[in-house]
């Protein structure tokens, strides 16, 4: 039997009320619906959510038996070096596996899903790992930018211990022109939302979900819950009338909480509706893009063996009002700031160093005295233990799974940052090991010695004129 | 069985320029300025130089790599010039190199000079950038600036000691409230102006809890020492001044990446601390030592710093600053001159300007009457470079 073994999700902590956005780009016309987005913090993308999905998601999963990661986004960093790699490198998997990013398409998280299943049932894969992340950018006062809330969902794929069966799928595809955005450009295009509505989400989905029940000889009846995104509200409920299901089927679409989250949203519905699921239940997927994709899943018995997971109940439940706009266009760039001459001071990151480090760098390893036992951050080659001093007596060590302490800290209003203060500090962790590292996703009057905080892969920065996104580990509160 | 430096070497004079915010000086003009007074205090003309060391720490914002700027500026001779660099230790390791030079006989007279010129770099504080700590921490490490680094000292000795921030901060206050009344009455010092414990308190913040007040000035200057073999010292002048320490010690990583380190002390200071008084014969520094000028870059280093070289207590360096004990006119003056907090701090320079107080004092020719301390014995200087849980610390010991 193949199916899901494992899921999580990650949503940000930063929410942004429709009437914030309302409030200082609604003379440009745009009237929002009720609600607030998912906004990522000024050191998150698509990339850095994807890994906190997919750490979610291998919660009490060893990493070596991870043997693929697909990536599946439309806002993806690089459109050469291939983003799945480098999470695939952040997660601190193999090197042995089989990566590649699904683009261009907000259906493309359920056909990463689908290409994971054939690869298990093919049997050249046994533990896919698909992790489907959005953080769009939009034009301020455009309607996107109300819709779009960033998020991402991880889930793992295999043939043994599968909490959901895998039990068919049906796709269409259509070259519609909804959305476009072309090689270069920084914002989507969009045409008429009644065209998006009338042509193409009503009727893809429409036609996806009916193809689907007509293969497998199946009734709308016979699926507890029913997911597919939510774009327009109204027809969002009218589809599903339209196909004789009641409203109790329709699984939340998240839109007035987390927003539209693109490829990664009919995934991130889908680990809702694991989370809150029982043995038996049978649920059907839809994604909405160029067509289509939906798949049918049934729930076995071991959906109670997954556990402690953050996933999208406790991710919403933990959350903080970004109140101002113009901070929002700051976190995005899309607003010129002043950070004072030392602002303009860049990282430049020398590649060829970054590779052989990149186990120190990008993947939170460093090493283990095989002789006194002392985990020591980054990667030594003698014993850090004054005691010890081993040479060339280590093995790797990964840090960014291990809880901390914070040692000590400060916030640093002279450090050049487009959320001042800066807040940093040394972590303590759990089983040895000490280092300092930037604090995020806190606020400084929060942050006390002997706080426990978790590693968190965020994006260092961006160096335009070099074209790097550069990311790094911080040390952030323990979120839930 | 090594000897030690002690009573090796005598400096025979020494030229410091004013610190502060030297709009219309170059680096040149400060090396110029300090190497003058320094060959007129030794009477000496620049051909009795046999070989200089020369301290410069950012040279990226001044002078450039190697000592040729130095060597041109002076216009020297074709003599042997090395370039220092160690941190905020940098200019006591051009002074360790002259001395070694001399000591070893290798060389009759030599020169140590440091300069530093900061105030070219279009922001406050020192510079930043990546390159300061390497390719691999510039991609791991918080981009921390220097009050920061030491804010991270405060917070953590406020928690160990059980502070509360309220009484950590009134405590650092009255470090660098001191040190404004040293500054104030020094004619050569960068910030002359008295400031009260609540201004220090109520200043806005830079990094939590440090406020704008712990934090030391950012300078241009340089200073500049000529030292001889003890033997010979006197043929120069009758009151040379007599090196009898030199240490320093360097972080192991133990402070950084192993968990025994406190965070509350500078483990550096207090190892090159014991070597400096086992290289001096220095048995009890707290009644020993007559004054030091202390690397207090910021307020929290130079209280901290009075523990790791044992003038006060582990702990207990709250209760002999609130009874004044390192005022000038207290048992154990510290930063006489202002200290880094208001003489200012070129980086390359401070460690030679620490040792020009020391020397005046000792001669007794301080430069105003009401600065001159009273019959020193001991001075001893102390940089401290780098950040707490990653640094470099010397420590000099120079007497009569």
């Amino acid at each position: 039997m193949i199916g899901i073994k494992s899921y999580g999700a990650y949503i940000p902590r930063y929410r942004m009320n429709h009437n914030t956005i309302f409030t200082s780009v609604g003379f440009l016309g745009t009237f929002p619906p009720p609600g607030e987005n998912a906004v990522a913090n000024h050191d998150e993308d698509a990339l850095s959510m994807a890994v906190a999905a997919g750490i979610d998601c291998l919660g009490g999963v060893e990493r070596e038996v991870v043997d693929g990661l697909y990536l599946a986004t439309t806002s993806q960093p690089y459109m050469v070096r291939q983003n799945s790699a480098l999470v695939a490198t952040a997660l601190d998997l193999p090197s042995n596996i089989r990566t590649a990013d699904f683009i261009g398409s907000t259906k493309s998280g359920t056909t990463a899903l689908l290409s994971a299943f054939d690869a298990v049932k093919g049997e050249t894969s046994s533990n896919m790992l698909v992790c489907a992340s959005d953080c769009r950018l939009s034009k301020p006062g455009s309607p996107q930018e109300y819709l779009y809330g960033d998020g991402a969902a991880a889930l793992l794929i295999g043939s043994d211990d599968v909490i959901a069966a895998f039990e068919g799928s049906y796709s269409v595809s259509y070259d519609f022109p909804d959305r476009w955005r072309a090689s270069g450009e920084k914002f989507e295009h969009a045409w008429e939302d009644r065209f998006i509505r009338d042509s193409g989400y009503r009727e893809f989905i429409t036609e996806v979900i009916s193809g689907t029940l007509k293969k497998y000889e199946l009734d709308i009846r016979d699926f507890t819950k029913i997911i597919y995104p939510g774009l327009y509200a109204r027809e969002h409920g009218a589809i599903a009338k339209r196909l004789g299901a009641e409203p109790g089927q329709l699984q939340d679409t998240l839109l007035s909480t987390v927003g539209d989250t693109g490829s990664a949203s009919p995934l991130m519905m889908l680990v809702a509706a694991l989370e809150d699921t029982k043995a038996g239940d049978r649920i059907l997927v839809a994604s909405f893009g160029s067509g289509g994709d939906a798949l049918i899943f049934q729930v076995t018995e071991k959906i109670g063996n997954i556990k402690d997971r953050r996933a999208v109940k406790k991710h919403l439940a933990s959350k903080k009002e970004l109140a101002s706009y113009e901070k929002y266009l700051a976190f995005r760039n899309l607003a010129p700031m002043d950070l004072g001459m030392r602002g303009e001071i860049n990282i430049r990151t020398p590649m060829s160093a970054l590779f052989r480090e990149r186990k120190v760098i990008l993947s939170l390893c460093g090493s283990k005295c095989k002789k006194c036992g002392t985990p020591q951050y980054p990667y030594q080659r003698i014993c850090v233990n004054p005691d010890c001093g081993a040479i060339d007596q280590m093995e790797d060590y990964r840090f960014s799974d291990k809880e901390g302490v914070v040692f000590t800290y400060t916030g640093d209003n002279l450090a050049a940052s487009i959320d001042p203060p800066s807040v940093y500090g040394l972590v303590d962790f759990a089983g040895g090991g000490r280092f300092w590292f930037d604090f995020t996703d806190c606020d400084l009057d929060s942050v006390k010695v002997g706080m426990p905080v978790e590693m968190t892969f965020r994006r260092r920065y961006v160096d335009e004129s070099s074209g790097v996104h550069g990311y790094s580990w911080k040390a952030a509160p323990i979120r839930a | 069985m090594a000897e030690g430096i002690k009573d090796k070497v005598a400096i025979i004079g020494m030229g410091c320029t004013n610190f502060g915010e030297l709009w219309d000086k170059s680096a040149d003009d400060l090396m110029v300025d300090a190497f003058k007074e320094c060959i007129e205090d030794a009477g000496i003309e620049k051909k009795d130089i046999n070989a200089a060391w020369f301290g410069v720490h950012f040279e990226e914002q001044s002078v450039g790599k190697g000592a040729t700027s130095m060597a041109l500026a002076l216009k020297l001779p074709f003599i042997p010039v090395t370039r220092t660099e160690n941190f905020c230790a940098t200019a006591t390791e051009a002074f360790r190199g002259a001395c070694y030079g001399v000591a070893s006989g290798a060389y009759d007279i030599a020169m140590a000079l440091g300069v530093e010129k900061l105030k070219d770099t279009g922001y406050g504080g020192l510079p930043g950038g990546p390159s300061l700590m390497g390719t691999k921490n510039a991609l791991i490490m918080p981009k921390l600036t220097a009050p920061g680094a030491f804010a991270m000292m405060a917070t953590r000795y406020f928690a160990v000691y059980g502070l509360s921030p309220e009484e950590g901060k009134k405590m650092l206050a009255k470090v660098s409230a001191k040190s404004h009344h040293n500054g104030a009455r020094n004619p050569k010092a960068h910030l002359r102006r008295e400031v009260t414990e609540e201004q220090i308190i109520n200043a806005p913040i830079i990094a939590w809890p440090l406020g704008l007040f712990d934090c030391c000035g950012v300078s241009d200057g340089a200073a500049a020492a000529i030292v001889t073999r003890a033997d010979m010292a006197k043929k120069f002048r009758p009151d040379p001044i007599y090196v009898k320490a030199l240490q320093i010690a360097l972080s192991s990583g133990e402070e950084l990446m192993y968990t025994k380190w406190d965070g509350a002390h500078v483990e550096t200071g207090y190892r090159a601390g014991k070597l400096a008084y086992k290289e001096a014969g220095v048995e009890n520094p707290r009644e020993e030592i007559s004054m030091a000028e202390v690397h207090d870059c910021f307020s929290i280093t130079e209280a901290v710093t009075m523990e790791d070289l044992q003038f006060s207590p582990r702990g207990k360096v709250k209760e002999d600053i609130e009874a004044g004990r390192f005022n000038c006119d207290g048992p154990q003056p510290i930063q006489p001159d202002g200290g880094l907090k208001c003489f200012g701090h070129p980086i390359g320079a401070s460690g030679l300007r620490m040792l020009y107080e020391m020397y005046k004092q000792l001669q007794g020719k301080a430069q105003l009457p009401e600065r001159q301390l009273k019959n020193p014995k001991l001075g001893l200087t102390h940089n401290m470079g780098g950040f707490p849980a990653m640094n470099i610390v010397s420590v000099a010991i120079v007497g009569l």
